[in-house]
């Protein structure tokens, strides 16, 4: 746990976080704030945890020394191998311990909220896994453009209901969610997907996908006997790939903290999601963080080519990290991420999803010399993003 | 402790209270002051203006909607407080402002509270204010401008959480009838009975006004049968989508809550 940027009694990470909810949640949010840190610390949880986290998700996850993207950017890079894991993403770090959690509760029903539908399936997944009901939100305009994740949750036998109110997308899909959570207070579990929502989710998420940084810290003591790396990468939509990717490194003041936000089509245009840069202090989703809105504080809807960076807000640890000056921040734009997804294919026979693709695309910013150690957290593969990453290059050799 | 139109009417009157709650620039931007005035002179004893924002979350899809509406009709904070300058020249009933805490950050908390008190507002409502973060924060800028916060209470709210509350309170308690966003068609059951007699049984010295599921004449007249009143909203806001004129949807929705009683209170 970190000393000066970890969380407070309250839920704050300097002066964002906390837990802004309607009182329908709070006997929900209180129990869970009660329980959680002294769950996750049961040696038999952890041992649950772990043998889980080894022989069905596949851990840990390789750190790859990428030769040819090292020497294509002059330094030395190690990839995390998130896109390894089962189900494609980090996202099953975290739905495999609040499964564990949710069952420790006495949880019968599970709802959750997911944009591209990675963390859809990895909710369904783990349900699956459990023998416990599943329920998805998801907005309809991403059940149509995600058809395959909606068909793998349905064949993994989760419920997907898609969400029609607001703009139908992943904001939407979460207050479905919570809404879903008001209506049932006693013997439902919300799994949210990232290090957003009200205290101690922010918190709880990251301590599950912690085990990123815990496994960088073994492996570069291992390939470069040293435990930390001049730089840690990692892209950032609700940030719990980064969450996970800092967790470890947050007071190792030496280790340069890199967080990619998608610029969309630029970070001025009109159309992006950078909430580092765009975003306001407001409350989304019972978090106070650095969000996406107009004047009047009506939340916006973000784009990027990425559904999964999509959020109009940030989790309350990044928003900190941003203000304090702790992480480096940079904007990438579709352009470049698609780029980036291109060069790695072809450089490491490795295809990132397009998420990730945003921090490798972030290499060429960070001027790292020859002896910095760079480890890039790999968060997801491609192959979900394939119909996306064909029909934006057609699009692009059409124009040229 | 605030001493303004609220607290007077709870003073006087003690039992059968009507609040209603609409969506400010629902059904039409300027419809707000117009349903005030004949709120008012159909009887009903207080309002809940609600300030409409992009994502509600303890709202169903009757008040989202009209949400949406009002705000593709362009309301926003600064809208309402312009239309409600002058209001208190028209109707004399205790109005309260109900609506989601990231607008008002952004108005500004204080300026807010401030033109909020000018043009006549007594009390607002904020589902997601938590009630640390208003004793710590917020308390201090309400009393300065002599405006009440209401509290909800759910039937999961702890004996302890309703007793502080209660404490933190001088106007009335808005008791959510069960577990559910607004809107909800709301079962009278057993486990909805015990949740009523454990919360009248605590001897509050707030009036308890019941919401959620509070739809007709019969579930109002229950709801006063327990508590000091009711509020009712979804109802009230698809009563609004009737074709008449506004006025006289309004006239018609408060005659069929306020006619002749059907079950003796």
């Amino acid at each position: 746990m970190s000393k000066n940027y970890g969380v407070s009694e309250r839920g704050y990470y300097g002066q964002f976080g906390g837990a802004f909810i309607p009182e329908m949640l709070y006997p929900n949010v209180e129990e869970l704030r009660e329980k959680y840190v002294q769950i996750i610390e049961e040696p038999e949880f952890q041992e649950e945890l772990h043998l889980l986290l080894r022989d069905y998700v596949g851990r840990p996850t390789p750190l790859y020394h990428a030769k040819r993207l090292s020497e294509r950017y002059n330094t030395k890079i190690y990839l995390k191998r998130e896109d390894l894991n089962h189900t494609g993403a980090h996202k099953i770090n975290n739905t495999v311990g609040q499964i564990l959690m949710a069952k420790r509760l006495g949880k019968k029903r599970i709802i959750a909220e997911t944009g591209a539908g990675q963390h859809g399936v990895a909710t369904a997944t783990v349900c699956a896994l459990a023998g416990l009901e599943c329920i998805v939100y998801m907005g309809k305009i991403d059940t149509e453009r995600q058809k395959p994740n909606v068909e793998k949750m349905k064949l993994l036998g989760a419920t997907v209901v898609p969400v029609t109110s607001g703009s139908q997308t992943l904001k939407d899909a979460t207050n479905e969610a919570i809404r879903d959570w008001i209506n049932n207070p006693v013997d439902t579990h919300y799994i949210i997907g990232s290090v957003v929502g009200p205290h101690p989710y922010p918190d709880m998420v990251a301590r599950f996908q912690a085990i990123i940084s815990e496994e960088i810290r073994n492996q570069l003591l291992e390939k470069e006997g040293r435990e930390l790396p001049d730089y840690v990468v990692a892209c950032v939509g609700g940030g719990s790939n980064a969450a996970g990717a800092f967790y470890h490194f947050l007071d190792e003041e030496s280790v340069k903290l890199v967080a990619v936000e998608a610029a969309g089509l630029g970070v001025d245009s009109g159309h992006s999601a950078a909430t580092s840069v765009l975003g306001k202090t407001g409350i989304i989703h019972g978090s106070k963080t650095l969000l996406m809105q107009t004047e009047d504080g009506q939340i916006t809807e973000p784009y990027s080519i990425s559904a999964g960076l999509d959020y109009p807000g940030v989790g309350p640890l990044h928003a900190h990290l941003a203000q304090s000056g702790r992480a480096q921040f940079i904007a990438i734009t579709d352009a470049d991420a698609m780029e980036a997804l291109r060069e790695l294919s072809r450089l490491e026979g490795i295809i990132p999803a397009i998420e990730s693709s945003h921090a490798l695309a972030a290499l060429k910013e960070i001027n790292a010399g020859p002896e910095d150690v760079v480890v890039l957290n790999l968060s997801g593969r491609g192959d979900k993003d394939l119909n996306t990453i064909l029909t934006y290059f057609e699009q692009q050799d059409a124009q040229q | 402790m605030p001493n303004n139109r609220l607290t007077q009417l709870f003073r006087e009157k003690t039992g059968n209270l009507l609040n209603v709650y609409f969506t400010a620039g629902y059904p039409k931007l300027e419809d707000t002051v117009t349903i005030l005035e004949e709120l008012e002179a159909s009887g009903a004893d207080l309002v809940e203006i609600g300030m409409p924002f992009s994502d509600p979350l303890a709202d169903g899809p009757t008040i989202q909607a009209s949400n949406m509406v009002a705000l593709d009709n362009g309301m926003s904070l600064k809208v309402l407080l312009k239309q409600l300058e002058g209001v208190r020249e028209k109707v004399t009933l205790p109005i309260i402002l109900m609506g989601y805490l990231n607008p008002v950050m952004q108005y500004g908390f204080e300026r807010f509270c401030e033109d909020a008190a000018r043009v006549g507002v007594d009390g607002l409502i904020l589902p997601d204010l938590p009630f640390a973060e208003y004793e710590e924060e917020y308390k201090p800028i309400l009393e300065k401008h002599g405006l009440s916060l209401i509290f909800l209470i759910t039937p999961q709210t702890s004996d302890t959480r309703i007793r502080q509350i209660d404490n933190l309170t001088n106007s009335f308690i808005y008791m959510v009838s069960s577990a559910s966003t607004t809107g909800s068609q709301v079962q009278t059951n057993d486990a909805q009975q015990a949740y009523f007699s454990r919360v009248r049984n605590l001897g509050l010295k707030n009036p308890l006004l019941i919401g959620f599921g509070i739809s007709d004449k019969n579930s109002f007249e229950l709801a006063c049968q327990t508590a000091h009143g009711a509020i009712i909203g979804s109802a009230f806001i698809k009563a609004l989508q009737n074709a008449a004129e506004v006025r006289e949807n309004v006239r018609s929705f408060l005659k069929s809550i306020k006619s002749e009683p059907t079950v003796q209170a």
